[in-house]
């Protein structure tokens, strides 16, 4: 089985996350010389319907270091290109430290946390 | 503006041809390009991306049809002549800020339809709650999430949850649903109440005379106004239109949201 694919979304146009999170996540991702998609702003890719989270969402395992789970999930739903909930996890850096997210990214086991439906009152 | 237009890819290369790169100047890297909005695979092969960026040692390797360097002098530039070249979507000139729907949880009561004055929601075929326009969305402006019952309005780049998609909780829906309650008793035209409050405010304290009582209801107002329009920014709320085109507006997305609800 293939390593899951990474993509970081760096959230260039808004201050949601903390810059030093963001910005030491990338840096970890870079000097382990892993292969990986960085983009500049998932928000704005989606309202685009970019092709690139079409590429990703049919191309197995996926972690995605961005924001909320929900959003990131709806953010790609949005774009008509929704993700497999079997084979995606996302990397909070709103709320998860740049360690923990990294760590999350890098070890090669994929741990699925998409929401599925609505929460039971 | 138009949200068609592709935007910019590049790979950082450093396969044959090219200089391999320290973790540090892959960083930098990236970041600069991140920076100016360009979207970038960091992978041994560059795949279908025609622009790449490396220290490269050969003229033109195999498969690139534009190479740049990567020296933080010169990328901006060569960036920027590649985009224009290319004709990718300008990068920086829109905060991507729109809803966000979470169907899980959207019910299509068309709620969000009808109070949206600047026609971001539509409906599908199946008449299906959409999101649109996207950039018909007001930067900042999360209204509509506050008039959903089931907090199923998103805005990814929002301060606090769950409108920033973090969970929804049963003490979140009771806040929604006590906003939507509000805004029934109000007549449902949010904005409407709020010129109107303003207009009758600036009326009423030219005409008060004692300075202690007009501060008391100046204060008053703008606590009740805060209340109803707390994250509304006030670039949006001074440029609303005329009273009788956001009642125009009003009744045009009213519409659309009845007919959407018909079977």
């Amino acid at each position: 089985m293939s390593a899951p694919r990474l993509l970081y979304c760096h959230c260039q146009y808004a201050q949601v996350l903390p810059r030093e999170v963001k910005e030491a996540v990338l840096q970890k991702l870079c000097e382990a010389g892993v292969e990986f998609e960085a983009v500049a702003d998932l928000c704005e890719l989606s309202a685009r319907r970019d092709p690139l989270l079409k590429d990703l969402a049919s191309g197995g395992a996926l972690k995605i270091a961005a924001c909320y789970p929900r959003a990131v999930k709806w953010l790609f739903n949005a774009a008509g290109t929704p993700l497999d909930p079997a084979s995606t996890e996302v990397c909070n850096l709103r709320v998860e430290t740049a360690d923990i997210a990294a760590a999350a990214l890098l070890r090669p086991e994929l741990q699925p946390n998409l929401p599925s439906g609505k929460p039971t009152p | 503006m138009a949200l068609t237009q592709p935007t910019l890819r590049v790979a950082l290369y450093e396969g044959e041809g090219a200089r391999p790169l320290t973790g540090a100047e892959r960083f930098d890297s990236v970041k600069q390009l991140l920076a100016q909005g360009i979207s970038v695979r960091r992978a041994a092969q560059p795949g279908d991306i025609s622009v790449w960026v490396g220290d490269f040692q050969t003229p033109q390797p195999d498969g690139a049809e534009t190479r740049l360097s990567r020296a933080a002098d010169t990328l901006p530039a060569g960036i920027d002549q590649t985009r224009t070249q290319q004709s990718a979507a300008p990068t920086g000139q829109w905060k991507p800020w729109f809803p966000v729907i979470d169907y899980d949880r959207c019910t299509n009561c068309m709620q969000c339809l009808s109070f949206c004055l600047f026609g971001v929601y539509g409906v599908d075929s199946e008449r299906k709650l959409q999101v649109q326009n996207q950039d018909n969305c007001k930067t900042n402006c999360p209204a509509c999430s506050r008039v959903c019952p089931e907090a199923a309005i998103m805005f990814p780049k929002y301060k606090a949850g769950p409108i920033n998609g973090d969970i929804v909780s049963d003490a979140d829906l009771q806040r929604e649903k006590m906003k939507v309650d509000i805004s029934a008793l109000l007549g449902g035209d949010v904005y409407a109440l709020l010129r109107e409050r303003s207009v009758k405010a600036q009326s009423r304290f030219s005409k008060e005379r004692d300075s202690d009582k007009a501060l008391a209801e100046r204060q008053r107002c703008l606590t009740k106004l805060a209340s109803l329009a707390a994250d509304i920014p006030p670039e949006v709320l001074a440029s609303l239109p005329s009273p009788e085109e956001i009642s125009r507006r009003a009744e045009e997305a009213a519409e659309r949201a009845r007919q959407a609800l018909e079977n």
